[in-house]
Formats: structure tokens, C-alpha cells, sequence
């Protein structure tokens, strides 16, 4: 029966509209993707793709805590993604190790505990969907701490987009044109702490730091101006959600994985076919037939 | 015109001292530069001297000792824009997306609305730097797609649009071509007669010789300091340079 309506591309994409969950789940996911997205340019340009995934790894515990307090659960991941930041920054500096060790050691702890959390506190948390996220059964209360905390990185991001750049890019004249780097560096985080926490909804927390690198990575290898890269990046980051939806729906796999797919399979074609950047270079390879 | 005072000094560093984590980069160092002086920073690689531009910049906080600028502080320096810094090829992302004429862009940042909008005094004095520096065919070029001397030049108009009074220039002869050498050589003569105060580290001695009014040999602390004629001997140089004799440095013509 399914496989019927798949003749036609129309029934393909209006089929799944119909269903109120897969509605929510595409404007959430797309939500999301925008802000992951966006926040993804700054981090790949910054080096931070093991911070990305050391701090959504670390949000994990304040997920369980604040589902069995009650509380946001937004609230409790920012505490532990902000914590474990810190955390990071306090053992390198009075340590001798170095600091991928320390930041590799640092989220795998905290990712552990959030584990025997969920192991030990009786609750409704599903450890599945924290995991792997489940974007087609977001709440309704989630719905608006989503909608509430993508636009503030959204905000917080475009009021700061040049700054970002600059501290990105040259630090050090941020700091000697009276720029405030502390500022931004600690800017930058609050928001990657936020975005791992939306992204934990539709693709789980050991995926989300696919959304946080891979859009930025494809936009990188496409662009060589810095809001190119950020639309493009915002851009492929929507159409993968959409892409891994839809697949999910229509193939019964996992939406999580799904999603983080597409952008994998897309940040390839980029590396293939990109026209600078790209493997097989297209833009000589058109050249030569002019 | 810029009036200018010599009873103040334009960096005024007082025994400053930088450790990271309890390891010293550098002790008990002290500069004093007037406006339209150049002065050379010459020393080993790992003798300090980018820890030195990284505490005139504020970008490491000094341990120990002070540092004024124009007489004030660092702070209200920063904000006053009066230190440019122009770093060294290997400091920069060269990769990064981003064209010559928002490098340059940033050169105003300080200046601007928290937005960082350009206004019409902003574009003209990026347009102005661009030109100072005989880039102007280049303003959209992404700086991956420049030459090394391109690149350098490219930072030293960001310097230049944000109208700083004093530059520091990181190696700003290493890697770049003969004519972007001459370029800098003759922004140099004119910084000078604009009263700018100019500190720049090399490698390469003849350069010292022939801009530098003053030169400051460091190795972890200042090993000598005064007019290039006298501080630049052998002697100073091959205790800078850790007993290598200069002969090693310059060639035996030196």
C-alpha cells in the first residue's frame, strides 16, 4: 500500500503532512537545524568540533536531573554543558595533560554519570529518546523551550555575528582594539550549550555534534565569504532535517540517525564536487569546455 | 596634526613580567618608546619577543610591573585604538572566508556601533589603508587567494584604518616579496614622519640597521637596549643569541 503512494512525488512529500506529529516534527527539526546551522560556521572556523562534542555529551546528567526535579530540562543540560567547560579549562590548567585528554576524559565522565542516572532514578525518562533523540514525539512543553531558547541564540548570535568572526578569526586584535574577548569566548559557549540542547531533541545527544560541525564543514569546502558560509550552512542544515524526516517516514529508520545521514551524504557531495574545493573541481572541469 | 609631547613617553613598559602557568616567557623587561621612533625587537625564537607583543596588546596579563601607554592605562588605550598589531604569517588562519576589504574592515571595528556598521568615515578610511598599501585590485579577494607579501600588506592597512598611533608588527619581512619589502620600507619612513611609534621583531639584521632608530635585544629579559649605533654590537648580539657569534648571523663580512 505505502510503496503506491510513493509513485508519485507529491503523495511522497504531502502524505506525511497530514499527520499532526510529523507537522510538528519538520518545523521543530527545521527550527533546529537553522540554529545548529548557524552556530556551526563559527565552530568548525574556530576549531571547537571536540569542545562541540564534549559539551553535548555533557549535558546528558543535567537532562536527567532537571526531568526528575521537575525542572527544564533545558536549565539542567546548560548547567552541565557550562560546567563541564569549565571543569575542561580548571583540570588544563593545573594538570600536566593535555588538553584533548582532559576534554575527552571531562565529557566522558559526565556522559557516564548522566548513564547511572538514568539507571538509578525511577522516572518516565526515556533513555532512548535522550540518547537518540525523537523528534516525532516532542512535547508540547518542549515544543515552546525549543521555540523560546533557539531564538535566543539566534539573537545573541546575530547582535554578535561580526564580533564572533573577528574573535574567530584574530583574537588578538579583538583584544587590542578593546573588544572584549572574554566576553565572546564565553559567549560563544553559553550559545554551543544551548544549540547541543535543542539538537539533543531531533537527532540525540550522540549525534548532535553532527549538527554542530557537519552543515559548517560543508559550507566551508562551497564558500570563501563568511555569511555565504553561514547561510549555505544554515541552508544545508534545514534541508538535511527535512531529507532525514521524510526518509524515516516513508522507510520506517531511525529519524535521529536519519537526519545526521543526509548531512553526512551532503557534506560528500560537497567534498566531491564542490566547485573550488572539491575533489573533482568542477569549475575547471567546466572551464575546459568554454 | 598630532601635537607631540616628549616629556611622555608612548609605551611606557616597567619591568613587566609574563608567565603562563608558572612557566616565565619573560621578566623584568622595560621599554620606553616616543612618538616617530622605531624601535627593533631582536631575539631568539622562544626569547620572548611575540610574549612581549602579546602583553603591549593586553592580549596576556603582565605577573609583575606596569605598562602605560600615552601615559594611561592599557585599557583606556584599547579603547582608544592606539595600538595596531600586525601579526606574523604563521599567526593567521590564511584559510579563513574572508576577503581583503572585511580584514581591513576590522582594522574600524573598535570604533564602531556594537553592530560594527560601517559608516562613510569607516568605508573611507578602509578605502585610503587599501590604497596606502597598493591593494586596491584586490578589495573581494579571499586572503587564501593572496601571496604572502599580499597578505602582510592586507593586515598592515588594517592597521592603518584603524589610525593607531602605535604599530606592532610581528616579523613583517618574513616570507614577503621584494616589492611588498619596499612597500613596508617606505610606510615605515612615513609612519615615522606621521609621529607614529613603530616596534617591529626580525630576523633580519640589516633591516635593524637600516630602519630602526633603537634596538631592544631580549632573551627572557632585556639584554640590551638604546640607539641601534650603540646597543647592536657583536658583543650584545651574541649574548642575545646565546653565544653564537654574529659571524654565524650575519656572515663573516659583518
Amino acid at each position: 500500500m505505502e510503496l503506491c503512494s510513493f509513485l508519485t512525488l507529491d503523495s511522497f512529500i504531502t502524505d506525511p503532512l497530514t499527520h499532526d506529529f510529523m507537522r510538528k516534527a519538520l518545523l521543530m527539526s527545521s527550527l533546529v537545524a537553522a540554529v545548529c546551522g548557524f552556530l556551526s560556521s563559527y565552530l568548525t572556523l574556530k576549531g571547537w568540533a571536540l569542545m562541540g562534542d564534549a559539551v553535548s555529551h555533557s549535558v546528558m546528567p543535567g537532562v536527567v536531573v532537571a526531568y526528575a526535579l521537575g525542572l527544564p530540562f533545558s536549565l539542567g543540560a546548560f548547567i552541565f554543558g557550562v560546567g563541564s567547560v569549565a571543569l575542561i579549562g580548571f583540570i588544563k590548567q593545573k594538570s600536566r595533560v593535555k588538553e584533548d585528554t582532559v576534554i575527552g576524559l571531562v565529557f566522558t565522565g559526565f556522559f557516564a554519570l548522566g548513564i547511572v542516572l538514568v539507571s538509578k532514578i525511577k522516572s518516565n525518562i526515556d533513555l532512548h529518546s535522550i540518547l537518540f533523540g525523537s523528534p516525532l514525539g516532542i512535547s508540547l512543553s518542549d515544543v515552546k523551550q525549543t521555540i523560546f531558547i533557539s531564538l535566543l541564540v539566534v539573537i545573541l548570535l546575530s547582535i554578535f555575528r561580526k564580533d564572533l568572526m573577528l574573535y574567530c578569526f584574530d583574537p588578538r586584535h579583538a583584544k587590542t582594539v578593546g573588544i572584549n574577548v572574554l566576553f565572546l569566548h564565553y559567549l560563544l559557549l553559553t550559545c554551543l550549550s544551548l544549540a547541543a540542547v535543542v539538537g539533543l531533541q531531533s537527532v540525540g545527544i550522540i549525534l548532535v555534534v553532527a549538527m554542530l560541525i557537519t552543515p559548517g564543514a560543508t559550507a566551508y569546502l562551497l564558500t570563501d565569504k563568511f555569511d555565504n558560509m553561514t547561510i549555505i550552512s544554515v541552508l544545508s542544515a534545514i534541508i538535511s532535517s527535512l531529507i532525514g524526516i521524510y526518509i524515516s517516514f516513508w522507510f520506517d529508520l531511525e529519524t535521529g540517525g536519519s537526519i545526521v545521514l543526509a548531512q553526512t551524504f551532503i557534506f560528500l557531495f560537497a567534498f566531491l564536487f564542490a566547485p573550488r574545493y572539491g575533489i573533482f573541481k568542477l569549475k575547471k572541469f567546466f572551464a575546459g569546455y568554454k | 596634526m598630532e601635537s607631540i609631547n616628549y616629556q611622555n613617553f608612548r609605551i611606557d613598559a616597567e619591568n613587566i613580567c609574563v608567565d603562563y602557568n608558572g612557566k616565565v616567557a619573560l621578566y623584568d623587561a622595560n621599554l620606553k618608546l616616543k612618538p616617530g621612533q622605531i624601535c627593533g625587537l631582536v631575539g631568539m625564537n622562544g626569547a620572548g619577543k611575540t610574549t612581549f607583543f602579546n602583553a603591549l596588546t593586553g592580549f596576556v596579563n603582565i605577573s609583575k610591573g606596569k605598562i602605560r601607554i600615552n601615559g594611561e592605562s592599557l585599557r583606556s588605550a584599547q579603547k582608544d585604538q592606539t595600538i595596531a598589531y600586525v601579526p606574523q604569517s604563521e599567526g593567521i588562519d590564511s584559510q579563513f572566508p574572508i576577503n581583503v576589504w572585511d580584514v581591513v574592515m576590522m582594522g574600524r571595528y573598535g570604533s564602531m556601533n556594537i553592530f560594527r556598521c560601517p559608516r562613510e568615515s569607516d568605508v573611507q578610511a578602509v578605502k585610503d589603508a587599501i590604497e596606502r598599501v597598493d591593494l586596491s585590485d584586490h578589495l573581494s579577494t579571499p586572503i587564501g587567494n593572496l601571496s604572502g607579501g599580499q597578505r602582510k600588506r592586507t593586515f598592515l592597512a588594517r592597521a592603518i584604518a584603524q589610525r593607531a598611533s602605535i604599530l606592532l608588527l610581528d616579523e613583517p619581512f618574513s616570507g614577503v616579496d621584494i616589492r611588498t619589502e619596499k612597500l613596508i620600507s617606505e610606510l615605515f619612513i612615513q609612519f615615522k614622519n606621521e609621529g607614529k611609534t613603530i616596534l617591529l621583531s626580525t630576523h633580519d639584521m640589516i633591516h635593524v640597521r637600516e630602519f630602526c632608530d633603537l634596538v631592544l635585544l631580549i632573551n627572557k629579559t632585556v639584554v640590551a637596549y638604546g640607539e641601534t649605533s650603540e646597543v647592536f654590537t657583536p658583543e650584545n648580539i651574541t649574548t642575545t643569541f646565546g653565544g653564537i657569534s654574529p659571524d654565524f648571523l650575519f656572515g663573516p663580512e659583518s
